[in-house]
């Protein structure tokens, strides 16, 4: 069971676009065009990737809200390779004009994020990855941006499910140590600035670490870092933690990439012990 | 207009001004739409466009001009009969579809008509957008193929053969004529047939066609007129 329920739902309105990304995305763009709301899914990098021009020329540049869902995105596809690997997804999407990016941390997130990207009259790209909370864990309600964890350490600011994975590791650690973590969900900034709490936190914190499954070029990152400078706001340490594939000569599974590019927990945690 | 703004693509636009002007002169109602796959031709487009008075004289005179609407490719906004930018080769026949379906959906009896060139055809895309068309029966949407054999840099069949096109295309669930694209009697019968699935109508087409020197020369695909071209090619389009 894969799509069958929505293509029940949606009737004739459900087109399978078949192996065509190209025709996919300039057709939902004419449909776009007449009024009709249209949603395009494939798995990440075949949604983004594959038919940039397409995207760029007949979606973005006449601000036509069209909506792009890509499936599995940072390492989502793990040990399937490096095809599927969707790894420059959002910064690649977030240099043509008018597109938004949406993230979701948890699983949960899905219905709101549906809903805030629909409501806009603008293109959106939702990266859909694999929620990892804690066992028992109470997912908070939605929101673009969001503290999962309260203490005394440096503030940690993840994308998108990597957030999630850092919560359980995060408390072990006695409060006074404890990282402020931070989910960022709706990109880029400029439509999603940082919460007045966050700065606050990070203007009086030792270290700012940066965690996100996307490559450095392009990346939340680097727009962070740029915002920082442009804003002359002083920030003690940045550090980057960021995707690295593609430079791999070994597969596995989107834990073993994570580690391969030292995002996975253990690895976060390491580099907050030394700063 | 391509003289005085010292730029090229005249050959591929004089191949398929006839069928523009039969388009938006004949064929397209209300909410009709047209879309320019070969958006090189935007000059032919800007041409047609005013002659049924969509586009004025002083709006012509700034083609290709600083701080004008009417660049060498359809622009993204400002001229509403043009809906989408084109201009990269492989995109038109897929937003033709994406328009027809939605007035199929919306319940709507407006048609659409595409105009590619024949070298466009090379683009996997617009094989894409054929098979699409085509499962979909888009019998309200028309594509011409302006077939003027001519690509840069070389004949479409020297450069990657397809020839005959139409055979290829046979294959597909389609309706397809191939006329005289510099017949406008032809055109608009072409045209006015209806059926129940993606019509076709190739243009069997001359590049620069009116002007002797330019017709079937490569060359035109690109090069901007001289002075003693532009007086040769307006004299001899005067006394035909």
């Amino acid at each position: 069971m894969a799509l069958e329920a929505l293509q029940a739902r949606l009737g004739s309105r459900f087109i399978n676009a078949g192996v065509a990304e190209q025709n996919m995305v300039s057709v939902a763009a004419g449909l776009a065009r007449q009024g009709l709301e249209a949603w395009i899914y494939s798995i990440a990098p075949f949604c983004y990737a594959r038919p940039f021009e397409q995207i760029r020329n007949d979606i973005c540049f006449h601000n036509l809200p069209v909506k792009l869902i890509g499936n599995g995105g940072g390492y989502g596809y793990g040990v399937m390779g490096p095809t599927h690997h969707a790894i420059e997804d959002y910064g690649v999407m977030l240099a043509l004009p008018h597109m938004r990016a949406y993230v979701p941390v948890f699983d949960e997130d899905m219905a709101a994020v549906i809903a805030r990207a629909g409501a806009g009259q603008h293109p959106a790209y939702i990266r859909m990855g694999r929620g990892e909370p804690p066992k028992g864990y109470a997912v908070p309600d939605y929101a673009p941006w969001r503290q999962l964890t309260s203490g005394g350490g440096p503030v940690v600011i993840a994308v998108g499910p990597l957030a999630g994975t850092y919560i359980g590791e995060f408390n072990t650690l006695p409060a006074s140590r404890r990282p402020k973590l931070w989910a960022v969900t709706e990109l880029p900034l400029e439509h999603n600035p940082l919460p007045a709490q966050l700065l606050s936190q990070i203007s009086q914190s030792t270290a700012l670490h940066v965690a996100e499954e996307h490559v450095r070029r392009g990346s939340f990152g680097a727009e962070l870092a740029l915002h920082f400078l442009e804003s002359g706001m002083a920030v003690n340490r940045f550090h980057h933690h960021h995707a690295r594939a593609h430079h791999f000569e070994r597969y596995g599974s989107q834990g073993f990439l994570r580690k391969s590019s030292a995002l996975d927990p253990a690895s976060v945690m390491a580099a907050l012990q030394n700063n | 207009m391509h003289f005085e703004a010292g730029v090229g693509h005249i050959g591929g636009n004089l191949s398929a001004l006839d069928a523009m002007l039969v388009v938006f002169h004949d064929y397209l109602q209300g909410d009709d739409k047209f879309i320019l796959s070969k958006g090189h031709s935007a000059g032919a487009l800007y041409t047609a466009l005013w002659s049924v008075g969509r586009l004025s004289d002083d709006d012509l005179k700034t083609f290709h001009q600083d701080n004008t609407l009417l660049a060498g490719h359809p622009p993204i906004s400002g001229i509403a009969d043009i809906p989408f930018a084109t201009g990269s080769l492989g995109h038109g026949l897929s937003l033709a579809s994406g328009t027809a379906l939605a007035f199929r959906l919306k319940g709507s009896a407006s048609k659409v008509v595409c105009l590619t060139s024949d070298g466009e055809w090379q683009e996997g895309s617009t094989w894409e957008a054929l098979i699409f068309a085509s499962h979909h029966r888009l019998a309200n949407l028309t594509v011409l193929i302006d077939h003027n054999n001519l690509q840069g840099f070389g004949s479409t069949a020297d450069v990657a053969s397809m020839s005959p096109l139409w055979e290829r295309l046979r294959g597909f669930d389609v309706d397809l004529q191939v006329i005289d694209g510099h017949d406008t009697d032809a055109i608009q019968t072409a045209l006015a047939v209806t059926g129940e699935r993606l019509k076709i109508v190739i243009l069997k087409t001359v590049k620069g066609h009116g002007v002797r020197f330019m017709e079937n020369r490569m060359e035109w695909h690109y090069l901007p007129l001289s002075e003693a071209q532009f007086a040769q090619a307006t004299q001899e389009i005067e006394l035909a």
